[in-house]
């Protein structure tokens, strides 16, 4: 199954943490990367820039509107994300326990939904037709 | 005429169908659901195996190895029932694989793999994944075989309520992949901590109901008991499964004497101890020697280590305060929560005295840690009114009032505010010195609670 594990955490903490803390936490982040690309367990996954950064659009009635934010109301934002594969929920636990993130903020484990095959031939041939 | 002989063959048939039913019907759906893969389907074919043996069994004889012959029937009429639908509602996945199931080989029955799935019904059913509500219902109702009044009932719920947090958490089992089986070595402490507390949490709910008139739910204590007897039987070397047991056992000896007739608490001080139930006393003083003699022990074998020596004492004034004080500080270690020290405070105030407790207790409170838990204003209560100071007494046991919500509990804090009041300054002192103690010591409940 797929799994995508969001990481959560306050962003504000890579700005007040020192220099040598965050080179360790980048490393422990490589030495994740590498240990489960090879496994093939990691599938994909990027860091996020901080919400000042973001823009949240809407369509409402045909018209866009398109906005600054959010801004964080919580204690933690979204700060990356990592799309794995895994044989099942227990084993996503144990590889999202070993994201670094999970030390200072929170994953989020969340099952990738499987739109069957036939459903999306469907939709093709329906627009195929159309 | 009927032939007698055959009419006593079928009773007996009927009756073994009957006796079965009761004993391996939650094991035979451990099993389908392992070999179903799901478990709605599972149920299904469990009432569907049954019928059969209604049927078959008075005809042909009780088969040799029921379960075996149940999993099997169950099995068939899975694979007949999808093929049935698959008439109607060709190419859909789940009826394919079940197509695929009748040209595997024969299930493996026999009584280990058996054991095995009821573990794995087991684990699904406690996943850390699930929130505890949720948990809890899913283990009464799969594992317990009660059925959704019956839990609904024991949690003042709705089966309305209680059905949909099933529905929900089976399709959180399905949705999310969380698979049907034993946690590996590594993932066991913390996902058999998460089947412990499930049963902490029936236990505690059956042993001090959160509201309603009974004290005491005992369906819900013994489902507890029985299961964790079931888990130690099939994990022997799980320190923690043997100090859960006995925790539970030694809280259950008391269960006679911690209401009157009228419903009405009985504090541990003044229970007649005579009343106790000595074979699980017995029980659990020897789980807790074992326990404690495991290379590593955990909060539950310390807390029952408390309950043991409340056991042992011959009346309340004997009991071993000092040897208890000194085990809540343990249980600090392990698994602090304001709820142990709490617990703690109202140890040391009977091994120091009343003001030494008080201190402490206030010192908690004034964190603003236990603010809503009337438990620790009416434990402040009692050291107020041992200490001779009405007033503070009675305002904090209206605070204890205006938090509580078990009607036994609400009714003893009531009388014991009219005691306060109805008596003279002299007397206030005695009223404390009468009644050395909080409520039960079965007060953790808070500390491991932290999930609800």
């Amino acid at each position: 199954m797929k799994y995508l594990c969001l990481i959560y955490e306050d962003e504000t903490f890579w700005a007040k943490t020192p220099k040598p803390e965050l080179d360790a936490i980048m490393s422990d982040y490589r030495a994740f990367g590498t240990t489960y690309k090879a496994s093939g367990n990691v599938l994909g996954g990027n860091a996020l820039q901080p919400t000042t950064t973001a823009t949240t659009v809407r369509v409402r009635n045909g018209k866009m509107s398109t906005t600054d934010g959010p801004f964080a109301e919580t204690r933690e934002q979204l700060g990356g994300y990592y799309m794995l594969e895994a044989k099942d929920l227990n084993e996503a636990i144990q590889i999202a326990a070993k994201i670094p993130g999970a030390k200072t903020g929170s994953v989020e484990v969340r099952p990738i939904m499987e739109i069957p095959s036939s459903v999306l031939s469907e939709s093709a041939e329906s627009v195929l037709s159309a | 005429m009927p032939d007698p002989e055959v009419d006593d063959a079928s009773t007996q048939a009927r009756d073994a169908v009957e006796r079965v039913f009761r004993t391996e019907s939650r094991r035979v759906l451990a099993t389908l659901i392992r070999l179903l893969g799901d478990f709605d389907l599972a149920e299904e074919a469990l009432h569907d195996a049954f019928a059969a043996a209604v049927q078959q069994w008075p005809e042909k004889g009780v088969p040799a190895n029921p379960r075996a012959w149940l999993v099997s029937a169950g099995r068939f009429k899975a694979v007949d029932q999808a093929r049935r639908r698959a008439k109607h509602d060709a190419g859909r996945d789940a009826i394919v694989d079940a197509f695929d199931l009748r040209n595997t080989p024969p299930p493996d029955v026999d009584d280990e793999s058996l054991d095995d799935d009821w573990l794995r019904l087991i684990f699904t059913c406690c996943h850390p994944a699930l929130s505890d509500d949720a948990r809890i219902a899913l283990t009464l109702r799969e594992v317990c075989d009660l059925t959704t009044e019956q839990v609904a009932r024991a949690f003042l719920s709705t089966p309305p309520t209680i059905a949909q947090r099933i529905v929900r958490a089976k399709a959180k089992i399905r949705d999310a992949g969380i698979p049907y089986a034993i946690p590996t070595r590594a993932d066991m402490p913390e996902r058999l901590d998460a089947v412990l507390h499930v049963l902490y949490l029936v236990f505690s709910e059956g042993y001090s109901a959160t509201s309603g008139d009974a004290v005491v739910r005992s369906d819900l204590t013994r489902e507890a008991i029985r299961l964790a007897r079931l888990l130690l039987d099939l994990m022997p070397d799980e320190g923690e499964i043997r100090g859960l047991l006995a925790l539970m056992l030694l809280h259950d000896s008391r269960r006679e004497t911690r209401t009157t007739a009228q419903g009405d608490l009985v504090l541990l001080a003044d229970q007649d101890r005579r009343l106790w139930d000595h074979g699980e006393i017995e029980e659990g003083l020897a789980l807790v020697r074992q326990a404690l003699r495991a290379p590593r022990y955990g909060s539950y074998a310390v807390q029952a280590a408390i309950a043991a020596l409340h056991a042992q004492a011959p009346t309340a004034a004997e009991t071993d305060w000092s040897e208890i004080a000194g085990l809540y500080d343990v249980l600090l270690e392990i698994d602090a929560s304001p709820v142990v020290e709490l617990n703690r405070a109202v140890a040391i105030a009977m091994r120091d005295g009343a003001a030494a407790g008080l201190t402490l207790v206030d010192a908690i409170v004034a964190r603003g840690a236990l603010e809503n838990y009337h438990l620790a204003h009416a434990a402040r209560a009692d050291l107020l009114a041992r200490l001779g100071q009405r007033d503070g007494a009675v305002s904090a046991y209206e605070r204890a009032l205006a938090l509580a919500s078990q009607a036994p509990e609400r009714r003893f804090i009531e009388r014991r505010i009219g005691e306060l009041r109805g008596c003279g300054d002299a007397a206030v002192r005695d009223i404390g010195s009468v009644t050395p103690r909080t409520t039960d010591p079965f007060l953790q409940r808070g500390s491991r609670d932290r999930g609800r």
